[in-house]
């Protein structure tokens, strides 16, 4: 029995497993992750009839995955969120943001609040807050953790930790706010866009749950590309790659992130994000 | 009853759990959770799986990782058993059974990425690590006299494959064959680390609240186990071995410099690697023992003292459902209540019934994933030890009834024992006490792993911090604290053992849950 499973491991491994020269991209669980592989299968094929190389979508399970993937190569092109994006560039020599939404380049995450706590709409980061329960979304989230943990320590001088009797992870923003809407946690930090959505939808009964705090605005998700592409596809292969995104119009395609288009992005803009990411300390 | 040293110490772990439901914060908050958990409860029973991508390649992939994995993890655990008197090989399989497949799987992929290797080596690692020390005991247990009376020069692989191989076999086969259903659980919770199993899709509709997808993934799955006994069938059983590695799927290709990287890198303390040497190295491990390992180690060390005795609780209470002591055979007098399930005069057909709905309520409670448990629980009564403790009891007190239920089975009564209660309070539960202690301490360092998925709740358990480590891919913190966990977990295994060993707990197969 060893034997079989061990040639037949052999086999596999040996395997040519996917094609030197395929062009392998991923994103962030962070929006509906539902039928990720179907649309993106869609994003993949727009992409292969621009830049004419195979393109494969590979999905993952979270923002330390997606990093690792960029890192290891295993993926060239990601959609980050502004905190992982800033952590894969730092992995990478020569890496750099592509594109980012139009919408990202003036991020926001709301504070939201269930109504049992007496909290008003556009309260504010109060004093009242004091020993409530919160949650964040994901640990490695830009507009889940970093920025609502940067702006609660500037309001109340403390972390998190000594403000809230509680402080959880959610584990996303879908979630964060079905936590909240229920009472289980008093407030929560959540994606804007996420949030703005889910009202659209008629998912959140905004008698229950209100928002109750806009951080300023903030940069957030981008398209990162390795910097050895050139190498590995031909010269001017980053660039076109920028242009395929920035082109990108499709109404279907868009809603996949969901943005309305792309916009031109650079490293630099994302400045903002790591001194934030070091002074919490969820950075070296 | 004080004279008796498994009495003393079972009231001893209660008494410690009651002590620990004084520290622990087991307040409950929520406030509207009806919505919620309506929407919850309707997605479950009206399951969809037509929004799952690639439905039947997710179940196949779980079937290939759990049979490849265990496959691989029982041939290794095998050839280590045989050499299991030595220390180095002791401590070794201690040491990789000590961390969760979860944590396994994360280490992989790092640098393995995602491939199927990252998945079958994250269930046949540590499941090596405890088929050799549970083959060794299996072994260890048979009759030594057949070896004694073989001529001299006899071949040690056909001493081995006439003598101790030939008794034990049974045996060996029955735990291997318990043991796959452990790894299609296993297989299924990869899939929330990205492993393209059921998991995968369970997780990605859980976290958008699609419930009708998660209710069907769930019902697949508890089928799946279910019928277990139907479709893994001696004959096909090599079938399956020979055709799972080809049915894993490709992945993306290992870049082979990521392994290295890994070693001479990643996992080298950050003041090693920015040249702060050993005193930054002092200060360093500090911190993180000072900030995380510490409290992690306290909170990972109530919560599952408490929930060890829920569990075992829970187990009491629900083995004879699946025992055919109680709810089968004609000795039936339909006195028997239990779990709120008042019975009253049913006979042979009805214990029919009675005996599979038995059997289902375990498998739903020991297939459902704690994390989920500890959602659904969340939204109840908010966050707190409350969702975690009773998650991880309906969890575990599932697998140890199922096994206390199996094991019962096994008991012959007098034609004239009494029936129904007294059945149970004087003639089987007695009995049956010590194994079933046995297997809560060796579920003790399971339940410590898990509480490593309780982030949600805001619980800062020891796998709490791995998490955030990882998070922020961050590998020689993690290593740290892997190490503790590990290290912890074989302190609480070294403990159990020396507890089993006084009170002569005997093991046997099918023990080890």
């Amino acid at each position: 029995m060893l034997k079989r499973l061990t040639l037949a491991l052999t086999v596999l491994l040996a395997a040519p497993i996917a094609s030197a020269d395929t062009f392998v991209f991923t994103a962030i669980p962070d929006e509906d992750e539902t039928r990720l592989q179907q649309r993106f299968q869609n994003v993949a094929d727009y992409l292969e009839q621009q830049l004419e190389v195979d393109v494969r979508f590979v999905p993952v399970k979270s923002y330390a995955a997606a990093v690792t993937a960029f890192r290891n190569n295993q993926v060239q092109l990601a959609w980050f969120g502004g905190l992982s994006g800033v952590q894969a560039r730092a992995r990478v020599p020569d890496s750099r943001a592509l594109a980012q939404g139009v919408e990202d380049a003036e991020f926001m995450t709301y504070f939201i609040a269930h109504q049992s706590t007496g909290l008003e709409t556009g309260e504010g980061l109060s004093d009242r807050m004091r020993d409530m329960t919160f949650t964040f979304g994901s640990k490695g989230s830009t507009s889940g953790r970093l920025m609502p943990e940067y702006y609660l320590r500037e309001a109340f001088g403390q972390p998190p930790e000594e403000v809230f009797s509680r402080v959880g992870f959610s584990g996303n923003h879908s979630r964060t706010i079905s936590l909240v809407a229920s009472g289980a946690y008093d407030l929560g930090a959540v994606n804007y866009t996420v949030w703005e959505n889910e009202v659209e939808a008629g998912n959140i009964d905004t008698d229950q749950v209100e928002v109750v705090w806009k951080t300023p605005n903030y940069p957030d998700y981008q398209w990162t590309i390795r910097g050895d592409v050139d190498e590995r596809f031909g010269t001017g292969f980053a660039d076109r790659v920028q242009q395929a995104l920035l082109n990108m119009e499709d109404a279907e395609l868009l809603e996949s992130f969901p943005r309305s288009g792309f916009i031109p992005a650079s490293n630099d803009d994302y400045a903002i994000i790591e001194s934030v990411g070091k002074e919490l300390d969820l950075i070296d | 009853m004080w004279h008796s040293a498994t009495a003393r110490l079972s009231l001893g772990f209660v008494a410690l759990a009651i002590l620990c439901l004084g520290i622990a914060d087991l307040s409950i908050t929520a406030h509207a959770p009806w919505h919620e958990l309506g929407r919850l409860v309707q997605g479950l029973v009206q399951p969809d799986v037509s929004a799952v991508d690639h439905l039947w390649v997710a179940l196949l992939r779980t079937l290939a990782f759990a049979f490849v994995g265990v496959g691989l993890g029982a041939t290794a655990g095998f050839l280590l058993a045989l050499i299991f008197h030595s220390r180095l090989v002791r401590s070794i399989c201690a040491f990789v059974r000590a961390i969760h497949e979860l944590f396994w799987a994360l280490i992989f992929l790092q640098f393995f990425g995602l491939h199927p290797l990252t998945g079958v080596l994250a269930i046949a690692l540590p499941y090596a690590g405890v088929f050799a020390k549970v083959f060794a005991e299996i072994l260890e247990e048979t009759d030594p006299l057949p070896e004694q009376v073989l001529p001299a020069g006899s071949g040690r692989l056909s001493t081995l494959a006439f003598t101790r191989l030939r008794e034990a076999w049974p045996h060996l086969v029955s735990y291997t064959s318990y043991r796959l259903e452990c790894g299609l659980r296993s297989s299924a919770v990869l899939g929330f680390v990205g492993m393209p199993t059921l998991g995968f899709y369970l997780e990605s509709a859980f976290a958008q609240g699609h419930y009708d997808t998660v209710g069907a993934l769930l019902l697949l799955f508890y089928a799946l186990i279910a019928s277990l006994r139907l479709w893994v069938r001696p004959l096909l059983v090599p079938v399956y071995l020979v055709v799972a590695p080809f049915c894993l799927g490709s992945g993306l290709p290992i870049v082979w410099s990521n392994v290295s990287r890994f070693f001479s890198e990643d996992i080298v303390p950050s003041p090693l690697r920015h040249g702060e040497g050993l005193s930054g190295l002092v200060g360093w491990l500090g911190d993180i023992m000072i900030s995380e390992a510490l409290p992690g180690i306290w909170h990972t060390l109530v919560l599952s003292q408490i929930a060890l005795v829920l569990t075992g609780l829970l187990a009491l209470a629900l083995y004879p459902l699946v025992s055919r002591h109680f709810f089968q055979g004609r000795g039936w007098h339909g006195r028997w209540a239990v779990a709120g399930r008042q019975q009253a005069g049913a006979r042979v057909p009805g214990n029919r019934l009675t005996h599979l709905l038995g059997h289902g309520l375990l498998v739903v409670m020991r297939s459902t994933p704690e994390y989920l448990l500890a959602f659904i629980l969340l939204q109840l009564w908010g966050p707190s030890m409350l969702p975690a403790v009773v998650a991880l009891a309906i969890h575990n007190g599932g697998i140890i009834a199922h096994l206390v239920g199996r094991r019962s089975n096994e008991v012959r009564l007098r034609p004239d024992a009494p029936h129904g209660l007294v059945r149970y309070a004087y003639e089987l539960t007695p009995r049956l006490y010590g194994p079933f202690l046995a297997l809560l301490f060796y579920r003790w360092e399971i339940i410590m792993r898990e509480t490593a998925i309780l982030g949600i709740l805001g619980i800062t358990t020891l796998g709490f911090y791995v998490d955030s480590a990882i998070q922020e891919i961050r590998f020689d913190r993690a290593m740290v604290l892997i190490l503790i966990t590990a290290l912890l977990n074989i302190g609480v295994d070294v403990l159990a053992r020396h507890l089993r060993a006084r009170l002569r707990l005997r093991h046997t197969a099918n023990c080890e849950p």
